[in-house]
């Protein structure tokens, strides 16, 4: 590649080769993005992680490059939204076309106020290398490289773990297991276990080519393009002058063949025109299927990511799902190594983020549906759709290129409090318990977002000074403490006290005086009233951790 | 939640089944196909309510093909 050298990160020996089998609290299999995501939330909250994984560098070739919203608001709570927003390429607007002609074009985020935009682009490969970086920065994570786990035996308390190194193997004992392993997870298979589903009969082409373009930074989705007859083409920008051309290839073609360059570089030259100058960075062939497990949690075995739930690459919900998975499941299993909560607690991870994959498995099949009909009145359905979006608004809703990743609302959390106010609206992006914390501008000792003064650890949202100072102290002193963060209102010592800068946290929160609401660590709502009232707080931070 | 309307409703039943098949006019079957598959969006729209559309979908469905 032109553009990026993978770095070799080097075997370490590790003293544990020289010891007994040591004990460790977590041990995370993978360090792709989602184990290094696990690895850094854990760390973050004081909990000691080792990460084994086989290669020594990071993902070879661009893979995931599409980071949504939520994911890039969770990497900035793990310290690396920034790096990833300034080398990657923002976008909020996608073109769609049918034949020859645009169909519609639409928004992601029409909606200002928000500290990141709908997506940015960036090759997996310079994510990696960010978490690597970030990881390195945190003295609980020992990461270790070129240490390929060979076998994963349950021995009740704890999970047993032969580890091959150059070295040669060594065992390992954790208490929890985290397998980010990826979607073939040898974890997985070394404990016999299935992720069940469909596999789709049809077979796409990646290209990543380095080019100089006057193409702007959106994505582009072509059903049946006179370049490329009967088939769909994605195109996407990506950092330094890299763009991803995705062709649809049919189940016919051969993988082997597809890959070379003397048969990709015709595709490119119809698509890009005679004089385009670009080189080719990178191809893949792949097929996609969309499966799961059954269950995410088998014991002391957790899984995350791709090794838990697979879906199809169209709406972006592979990579994005996967820091959910972790985000949702590092404070839990804290809280559980603290004593603080029921292994229980964990048991939520399951169904919060089982109900997650269902839901990007659903908009995945549906959008592979549409982008590969399967019969012919699925096809001409499928046209009729394109055909009428050009002219009428409501064909526009139809047509599915991908329903872009954005986060589940978890309305039936078992951690949920449910609404006892009934003037609290409920519609869609309304903050319902289970909803996802919406950002907002505001002023603050910690910058300029909303989410920058929430996660990590429980906060109450309170709206003017609702809660009585205290009560703030007795939150935060609290076995599982809680942070009270003010928006307006009067001095009250001990909150951390923000000013609504324009209004949009009182509007987007349905944020009156004395309305205050609670935030799980990952940002999540779990419950809201329209009082104060310190007891039913306290039962709602105990329900949300499985504590009553 | 309405009901689908399966009673007379048409005002001019035979003007309007001139219409649809004048729609059809000089059409291949793949057109007429496509033509038959957008008249269904456009409808599906009009009517908006899905236990309506749903009702409709069943009733089209029944007596051809296997039942389900």
């Amino acid at each position: 590649m032109k553009t990026y050298t993978n770095p070799i990160y080097p075997y370490v020996r590790s003293p544990d080769q020289d010891a007994g089998p040591v004990r460790h609290p977590v041990v995370v299999v993978g360090a792709g993005p989602i184990g290094l995501a696990a690895a850094i939330d854990l760390a973050q909250h004081g909990v000691p992680v080792v990460v084994l994984d086989e290669d020594e560098t990071v993902s070879v070739g661009s893979r995931a490059i599409c980071y949504a919203k939520r994911a890039l608001e969770i990497l900035d709570r793990l310290g690396v939204g920034q790096r990833i927003v300034d080398k990657g390429v923002g976008w909020n607007v996608g073109r769609v076309f049918f034949r020859d002609a645009l169909a519609y074009r639409f928004n992601l985020l029409p909606e200002a106020g928000h500290r990141r935009p709908a997506f940015v682009n960036l090759q997996q490969y310079w994510l990696e290398e960010f978490l690597v970086d970030r990881a390195s920065e945190l003295e609980d994570i020992d990461l270790r490289w070129s240490s390929k786990v060979t076998r994963a035996t349950p021995r009740g308390e704890r999970v047993e773990l032969t580890v091959d190194t150059p070295d040669g193997p060594y065992t390992l004992h954790a208490d929890w297991l985290i397998a980010c392993d990826g979607s073939r997870s040898p974890v997985r298979n070394m404990l016999g276990l299935e992720s069940e589903g469909q596999v789709f009969r049809d077979r796409f082409l990646i290209a990543d080519i380095h080019m100089q373009s006057s193409f702007p930074t959106e994505r582009w989705f072509w059903f049946d393009p006179p370049f490329h007859p009967n088939q769909s083409v994605l195109l996407h920008r990506q950092a330094d002058d890299v763009w991803r051309i995705d062709f649809q290839l049919g189940w016919d073609a051969d993988p082997e063949e597809e890959k070379k360059p003397e048969r990709i570089l015709p595709r490119l030259r119809a698509m890009l025109g005679p004089d385009a100058r670009f080189e080719i960075e990178w191809a893949s062939v792949y097929t996609f299927q969309c499966r799961r497990m059954k269950s995410f949690r088998h014991g002391r075995v957790i899984f995350a990511g791709d090794a838990a739930h697979l879906v199809s690459p169209f709406g972006a919900r592979g990579a994005n799902s996967g820091f959910q998975d972790t985000d949702n499941l590092a404070w839990k299993l804290a809280l559980v190594l603290a004593g603080k909560a029921p292994q229980r607690l964990l048991d939520s991870y399951d169904a919060e983020r089982t109900f997650a994959a269902d839901e990007n498995l659903l908009n995945s099949t549906r959008a592979t549906d549409f982008i590969t009909p399967k019969s012919r009145v699925s096809r001409t359905f499928r046209d009729a759709v394109l055909e009428l979006a050009k002219k009428h608004a409501f064909a526009r809703g139809l047509v599915n290129s991908g329903r872009l990743s954005v986060p589940a609302v978890l309305a039936g959390s078992p951690l949920n409090t449910p609404d006892a106010d009934a003037d609290f609206p409920r519609g869609p992006g309304a903050m319902i318990p289970g909803a996802p914390a919406a950002d907002a501008p505001v002023r603050g000792p910690r910058g300029e977002w909303l989410l920058d003064h929430l996660g990590g650890e429980f906060a109450l949202l309170a709206f003017g000074d609702a809660v009585p100072a205290g009560e703030v102290a007795a939150l935060a002193g609290a076995a599982i403490p809680c942070r009270v963060v003010q928006v307006g209102g009067g001095a009250t010592p001990g909150a951390v006290r923000i000013e609504d800068a324009e209004g949009l946290a009182a509007r987007r929160y349905d944020g009156r005086v004395g309305t205050v609401v609670l935030l799980r660590p990952d940002q999540h709502v779990a419950a809201r009233w329209r009082a104060f009232d310190a007891m039913r707080v306290r039962a709602a931070i105990a329900h949300a951790t499985c504590n009553d | 939640m309405g009901t689908l309307n399966t009673e007379p409703n048409l005002p001019s039943p035979d003007d309007f089944y001139e219409q649809l098949i004048g729609a059809h006019r000089d059409l291949s079957d793949e057109e007429s196909a496509l033509v038959n598959a957008k008249l269904v969006l456009l409808l599906a729209n009009h009517v908006g309510d899905p236990e309506v559309l749903a009702q409709a979908l069943a009733a089209a469905r029944e007596g051809v093909g296997p039942q389900r």
